[in-house]
């Protein structure tokens, strides 16, 4: 046995700066306090929401003596795989008709991610091409990155997206940055309320980019993880993905139902696969059941059954889609109340991207010394890039936040 | 196109066949004794406590929920033990016993910078392979099973251990060995820790059974602790997919016995790193139930008594088969039956004869011969006997 330690090298590792800031959240005393941080729903009341659809159908499962703990297949609940995709792809989708998709339940939308990526590693642009290109957005979640290196990529570049001075999108560094991407490379799409932006392509945008997407034969990996709560519309907010789809692409689509059924930490997602044909499908989906039997083996079943249920029975889909519009419908009246007070206090700068921007987050423009400001001073927290979680905003500390951002930009430039 | 599992791929195929009497004796899942999937009561009532709790869905921690982790290195260590006073250790929630041997594979990866080589017994269980090479290690075999006796080749192991390169990791299954059945007795795990300690190799323990195999649990763990009491600070892999019956919640834990506790909070710190971009953090709902009845004093011992109720039922299957196969006039020596524990028995037939118990009889087993005792109950025992004589006489 060795006289020192086998990892006494191991260095101690940074925590995940999004958890850190709750966990700073939590210890602060002061009882102004207020949490723009993770991105979870909150209720106007600062709680968090079971949606009322999910506790109706979590009773159903309970009282269903047939139920038991088994197994699911390894590609998960069959009912919630197809469903899921029939979701985000619509119910008229004609690759669906034609028989050309396939969906692997995995653990949240991060799961999705990473089978994708594990997928594309080892059969995508030739066999173990770790050297493809995977452009990921600048700004993105900040695990995208970590998923593409840990699925074995060695070079992860950036795409524009941001564009700090307007404080809308890049377009044409987008485009740019697209043709002059290697052929084949992967991108990394925000289907829609891009997170930590909040800003998303429009339509004729969307179109643009396809346009170059095709001609330089990119590979397009969709991140779909609010569907139905950045517009309240489920088909409004899936409307990129199936814009691709009927422009011919196959893709990727990783959907997380961590949101927008509030199920977080059930840890319920889809990984929709859209191929040239059933045969190919097929043979993707074999592939990825041996890549998911080496990190999970099957998946969770309690959160597919519950979305399953929903999304099969007609009243519970309505029931859910209502419960989705409610958090929706939440976040843009937060938004609005939010541009209304910083305008109404001639706040320096411009806010109409408070209300432009769509989803749970806004990039607020904020630099770090005034983040800096609002968490010392104002014992606010948000993310050191600016980016706040609208579900943190309620009737009753909107004041508070209007009135401390106000502060942050004038004291600090 | 991939190959279809070699596991699972048994039951899809049973799924499809339409002999009324076929037999799954593929994958590993208790049946009870009318051949049904058997959901604990102890399950039932925390699963009733949890619902009438009304809790939120907010995000675990990467590492899970904080009670289930302390409660599964409690169950598997003992709660008196000095590891646990003193706090020297690390135990995060995993997807299972998968998820769990992931992690733990990758975390060697990265940090275990004395060998890339990870020795498994010969054989085991088909899995270990391919999660450890995906995690970027190299693997081999030490000898385990001696197909002659059906039993443990002891003598093999001990030649194979003593010369493993020093620092290389070696895994052993904690109890009820996947796929045999053949676990060594304490004595001989007493000389195999010797030779690991002295050859200083990083022990990676597999503990899928707890409780399952001897009915047990104190006993089925004896063999960890008996390495942490020698000095070896282990790895350990969790799952409560066959003790707690919650196969498809997935609950499983991954701890790493460490120097001292600043050690491992380093090594936690290092654990999430890996799990964030893998899946985030992990699934509530198996691990509240596996907390609430691991630490409720009245559902702890009702769960303790339905273990050795499933390990007990299992036990009796071997003993009806063995008689029953005396009784159809084989003239084998199934003694292996009964001296192997846990779910499986490798039957010692060979793939022909399980091809012909396929094709003729549908009844459904890996091709290593191995046999799911937990598929055997006592209303087709008595076929399966039949049909084991029929191609093995």
């Amino acid at each position: 046995m060795a006289a020192g330690s086998l990892f006494a090298s191991v260095p101690r590792a940074p925590p995940v700066a999004v958890f850190q800031l709750t966990a700073d959240f939590r210890e602060d005393r002061d009882p102004r306090k207020v949490n723009l941080g993770v991105g979870a729903y909150r209720t106007d009341e600062g709680h968090p929401w079971v949606l009322p659809v999910v506790k109706k159908v979590e009773q159903k499962i309970a009282n269903d003596a047939s139920l038991n703990h088994e197994y699911l297949p390894i590609l998960g609940l069959p009912e919630f795989r197809a469903n899921a995709s029939r979701i985000v792809l619509g119910d008229d989708s004609r690759a669906i008709k034609e028989n050309r998709v396939g969906g692997v339940q995995c653990l949240g939308g991060t799961g999705g991610l990473r089978v994708g990526a594990e997928f594309l590693r080892r059969w995508y642009n030739g066999t173990n091409n770790t050297a493809t290109p995977v452009y990921i957005s600048s700004p993105s979640w900040e695990n995208h990155n970590s998923v593409f290196v840990n699925a074995g990529f060695k070079d992860i570049r950036a795409y524009r997206y941001w564009d700090a001075a307007k404080r809308g999108l890049d377009l044409e560094g987008l485009l740019e940055d697209m043709e002059s991407a290697p052929e084949f490379s992967i991108f990394v799409l925000h289907a829609c309320a891009h997170n930590p932006t909040g800003t998303d392509p429009t339509l004729e945008q969307w179109k643009q980019i396809a346009a170059v997407m095709k001609r330089r034969f990119l590979f397009p990996f969709f991140d779909s993880a609010y569907q139905g709560f950045a517009s309240g519309c489920l088909d409004r907010d899936a409307w990129a993905v199936r814009y691709f789809v009927s422009e011919g692409f196959e893709l990727f689509c990783a959907q997380s139902f961590s949101k927008n059924f509030g199920l977080y930490n059930e840890r319920v997602g889809n990984l929709s696969v859209v191929g040239k044909d059933a045969d190919n499908v097929q043979r993707v989906l074999s592939q990825m059941e041996k890549i998911v039997r080496t990190i999970w083996s099957n998946p969770p079943s309690q959160g597919a059954r519950i979305v399953a249920t929903t999304l099969t029975c007609p009243q519970l889909f309505a029931e859910w889609k209502d419960n989705v519009k409610t958090m929706a419908d939440r976040v843009l009246l937060m938004r609005s109340e939010l541009r209304a007070r910083l305008q109404a206090l001639g706040t320096p700068g411009t806010w109409n991207h408070i209300t432009e921007q769509i989803g749970m987050f806004s990039f607020t423009g904020l630099n770090p010394k005034q983040v800096e400001y609002m968490i010392k001073e104002k014992h606010i927290y948000l993310m050191a890039s600016g980016r706040i979680n609208m579900c943190g905003l309620t009737t009753k500390n909107l004041d508070y936040v209007a009135s401390s951002i106000h502060e942050a930009v004038t004291k600090f430039q | 196109m991939g190959p279809p599992d070699p596991i699972l791929g048994v039951t899809e195929a049973f799924k499809r066949d339409t002999n009324a009497k076929k037999m799954n004796l593929g994958v590993g899942a208790y049946r009870d004794d009318n051949g049904k999937p058997y959901v604990l009561n102890s399950v039932r009532k925390a699963e009733a406590q949890i619902a009438a709790k009304k809790m939120d869905k907010e995000y675990l921690p990467i590492a899970g929920l904080a009670e289930f982790n302390k409660a599964s290195a409690e169950l598997a260590l003992g709660d008196t033990n000095e590891v646990i006073k003193s706090g020297r250790y690390v135990t995060v929630q995993t997807i299972s016993g998968t998820g769990s041997l992931r992690v733990g594979a990758n975390f060697l990866q990265r940090f275990f910078k004395y060998s890339r080589d990870v020795y498994l017994p010969k054989p085991s269980w088909g899995n270990h392979t391919p999660i450890f090479r995906d995690a970027g290690m190299q693997l081999h075999a030490y000898r385990y099973y001696d197909p002659k006796t059906c039993g443990f080749d002891f003598a093999g192991a001990l030649d194979d251990i003593s010369k493993i390169p020093e620092q290389s990791v070696i895994l052993f299954h904690a109890c009820a060995h996947n796929p045999t059945g053949v676990d060594p007795r304490p004595e001989q795990w007493k000389e195999l820790a010797a030779v690991v300690k002295k050859r200083n190799l990083f022990a990676f323990f597999d503990m899928a059974y707890q409780g399952f195999a001897s009915g047990d649990i104190n006993r089925d763990s004896w063999a960890v602790r008996h390495f942490i009491e020698q000095g070896i600070n282990v790895v350990l892999s969790q799952s409560y997919a066959k003790n707690m019956g919650l196969y498809g919640e997935r609950v499983g834990a991954f701890s790493v016995i460490c120097k001292d506790v600043d050690e491992a909070k380093r090594v936690e710190s290092q654990l999430k790193i890996l799990i964030r971009p893998m899946y985030s953090n992990p699934p509530i709902n198996g691990a509240r139930i596996a907390s609430i009845i691991l630490t409720s004093p009245d559902l702890r011992k009702e769960w303790l008594e339905e273990v050795k109720g499933m390990a007990d039922r299992i036990i009796d299957m071997r003993n009806q088969l063995v008689a029953n196969l005396k009784k159809e006039g084989s003239s084998h020596n199934w003694q292996h039956i009964t001296d192997q524990i846990g779910m499986f028995c490798y039957t010692g037939l060979k793939p022909e004869q399980v091809e012909r118990l396929t094709k003729e009889f549908s009844i459904y087993m890996t091709k290593d011969g191995r046999i799911s005792v937990a598929g055997v109950t006592s209303g087709n025992v008595g076929y399966l006997a039949r049909a084991i004589h029929q191609v093995s006489k």
